[in-house]
């Protein structure tokens, strides 16, 4: 074998830092939003782009939603990925993390033999973190979150670093495998000019459910067990205290608040 | 194939579902409401909104599977070394809640070696499913989902609860794939429809600028991840008894793919900050990176972990493991306090359901003033060091 497979999971998002809460009706601005490349997943990518290059092989984007998602796909080809390929059909819309797991699992096993799967910790509008789990699961396929580093990689073996609380385990698994990355793994290229002009020349194919092996009943919202019934905005927080006087005042009376508070 | 759409001749053009879309694919277009199908996700924002019924939304659903006759609370046991995790017993405090609602018993699932699980009964459980072996030692995906599909498919319970930790949050999503359910992820407030047997689960999305609340109607069990530190542990009653399962666990049938090597300890009390009371957080107003001793020291007389702003971290001031933010931690303490951090929306997301904020900033606009319960507007290097010696004398006296 020579070099590694690898698929890297990417979602596009509002970029949330452009996200405004209108003070009249307390809702998200979402015009004008611009939408990016989920920022954890930029460091899958990286990391898939790094493997390649250390190892040889091939990455591939793969990324399901509207055909605007185009986009997000083209810049992770001119920041070095070989291939890319949009999942967008409206049968697919609605899709909770159980039917968009199974979705992306089928197109991943449409792309063929595959050593290891990279997607971001999670995307930073849903932030649940359960894509990347669920596809390892209908892929019958070991998974390993919230990945710092990659610490050895090598033909049916991989060693990383996992963040947990308190620290880190180091883990060992068999390949393929799944993992999801945390921001400290990499630090991610921007694209490079030559990278730019190849992803202007190159072909995004689009797979509809027609495309793909999948049963209808467990796609889009049909497939989705969770069903959102409510959204709104959260209670925004009494108006806090400015503590006034001088230096010596504001500290007293701060630490006098929190001796009220019970909590020094 | 789910499908919406708006009845003109309902529709009187008052924009009122184009606020409410949380994806923002609502428009106007010659007073008509028009929604752009490529983006919506059929949440229904839009048709709870309307006060003139004209949007509609029809949902091609499954109809609910035989899921009649499903009984029961279940909290994951999260573990380390044998000693149940802090999640695990406010789990127990809200399943307990939930339990009494359905009126159901309260059960935890305990995968480990060695566990010593009496704490589990004192602090409300009615049952304790005990799997007990070596394989099960550390967490690792096959042989703890492998158990636990064994368990809900033998006593088929209503509610499973993970604790949304590095653990549960990589668990639980492989479990309800296996078990082609739902799954409600990072839930902060829980509540049950009784007449329908239903878990309402509320939970932020868009970095907490919004919050969802979600059904799982037609599958069991009902599955959600809990953010930590938002529940409530119950008063332990020692002495409480229960009724222990002892599950049989056979590794041969388990699919065995990863081995845990070891675990390293960070520094505790600085690192661990999902854990803490009581955080003290640095920011780009530290100017320099000597400067986090000004945080440290507050850090060490409070009794606190240190954090960090995105912007001190890049800077390399100090490690990501204290990042707290969107692209870092989310934190919950009793008290945080913010020294030098402007307060972007992606900071608050990781910290603003801390119960009592002290924000201190020289620049009295910096949004974090708008979610602080006190603010200290000044400069850093005066009110740290007195705030630090204030503290240590109230502490001392």
């Amino acid at each position: 074998m020579s070099g590694f497979n690898v698929v890297v999971c990417m979602k596009q998002v509002p970029d949330t830092t452009e996200v405004k809460i209108d003070p009249e009706t307390k809702t998200l601005v979402r015009e004008g939003v611009p939408s990016i490349i989920n920022p954890f997943d930029t460091y899958a990518i990286e990391e898939g782009i790094r493997i390649r290059e250390r190892h040889g092989g091939k990455v591939t984007i793969l990324s399901m939603g509207p055909p605007q998602v185009k986009d997000s796909l083209k810049e992770a080809v001119a920041m070095g990925a070989d291939d890319a390929v949009l999942i967008s059909d409206r049968a697919f819309a609605g899709s909770d993390t159980l039917a968009t797991s199974y979705t992306l699992a089928k197109a991943i096993e449409k792309l063929g033999s595959i050593d290891l799967i990279i997607c971001g910790k999670q995307a930073i509008d849903g932030d649940t973190a359960q894509v990347g789990p669920g596809v390892a699961e209908h892929l019958d396929i070991p998974h390993l979150t919230y990945v710092r580093k990659l610490s050895e990689l090598r033909a049916g073996y991989l060693r990383i670093e996992r963040m947990v609380e308190g620290g880190y385990e180091v883990i060992e698994t068999s390949l393929p495998c799944l993992i999801t990355v945390v921001k400290e793994i990499n630090e991610p290229r921007l694209p490079s000019m030559k990278g730019l002009m190849r992803a202007r020349r190159q072909e995004i194919p689009v797979w509809t459910s027609q495309d793909l092996d999948v049963d209808p009943q467990r796609i889009g919202l049909t497939g989705s067990p969770t069903e959102v019934v409510r959204v709104f905005t959260p209670e925004t927080r009494a108006t806090g205290e400015i503590l006034q006087g001088e230096l010596e005042q504001q500290v007293a009376a701060l630490v006098q608040r929190l001796l009220t508070a019970g909590v020094l | 194939m789910a499908d919406i759409r708006v009845v003109r001749e309902e529709c009187v053009g008052c924009g009122g579902c184009v606020a409410a879309c949380p994806f923002g694919c609502i428009r106007m277009e010659d007073g008509i409401a028009i929604i752009d199908l490529d983006s919506c996700n059929f949440c229904g924002a839009c048709v709870t909104e309307c006060a003139f019924n004209a949007i509609i939304l029809e949902k091609d659903r499954l109809e609910p599977a035989a899921t009649a006759g499903a009984r029961g609370v279940w909290v994951f046991g999260e573990q380390r070394d044998g000693v149940f995790s802090t999640v695990t017993f406010e789990l127990l405090g809200e399943g307990r809640k939930l339990a009494d609602a359905l009126g159901d018993p309260l059960a935890v699932v305990a995968m480990g070696e060695g566990l010593a699980v009496d704490p589990l009964f004192a602090y409300g459980a009615d049952t304790v499913y005990l799997a007990d072996h070596p394989v099960l030692k550390d967490f690792r995906d096959g042989p703890y989902t492998h158990v636990f599909e064994e368990l809900v498919r033998k006593y088929r319970p209503e509610v499973c609860l993970f604790g949304a930790t590095s653990t549960g949050r990589s668990l639980a999503p492989r479990i309800a794939a296996r078990l082609r359910t739902g799954l409600t992820a990072d839930c902060t407030g829980l509540d049950i429809l009784k007449d329908e047997r239903l878990l309402v689960q509320t939970r932020p999305a868009f970095g907490g600028n919004i919050m969802a609340t979600i059904h799982c109607r037609h599958t069991k069990p009902q599955m959600a991840s809990v953010r930590p530190r938002v529940m409530k542990k119950a008063e332990p009653q020692p002495g409480r008894k229960g009724e222990l399962v002892r599950h049989p666990v056979d590794p041969s049938a388990m699919t065995i793919r990863t081995q845990v090597v070891e675990f390293i300890k960070e520094d505790i009390e600085t690192v661990n900050l999902e854990d803490a009371d009581i955080i003290v957080s640095g920011g780009r107003g530290l100017a320099d990176p000597k400067n986090f001793q000004h945080v440290a020291d507050l850090a060490r007389a409070l009794g606190a972990a240190v954090g960090a702003s995105r912007a001190a971290v890049d800077s390399g001031w100090i490690p990501y493991s204290h990042q707290v933010g969107q692209t870092g931690k989310t934190v919950s303490p009793k008290v945080y306090v913010a020294c030098g951090i402007s307060g972007a929306i992606q900071h608050l997301a990781g910290m603003s359901s801390s119960d009592l904020i002290v924000a201190v900033n020289k620049d009295p606009d910096a949004p974090i003033f708008k979610v602080c319960t006190y603010g200290v507007v000044g400069d850093l290097f005066q009110i740290l060091p007195a705030l630090t010696e204030a503290v240590k004398k109230a502490k001392a006296g």
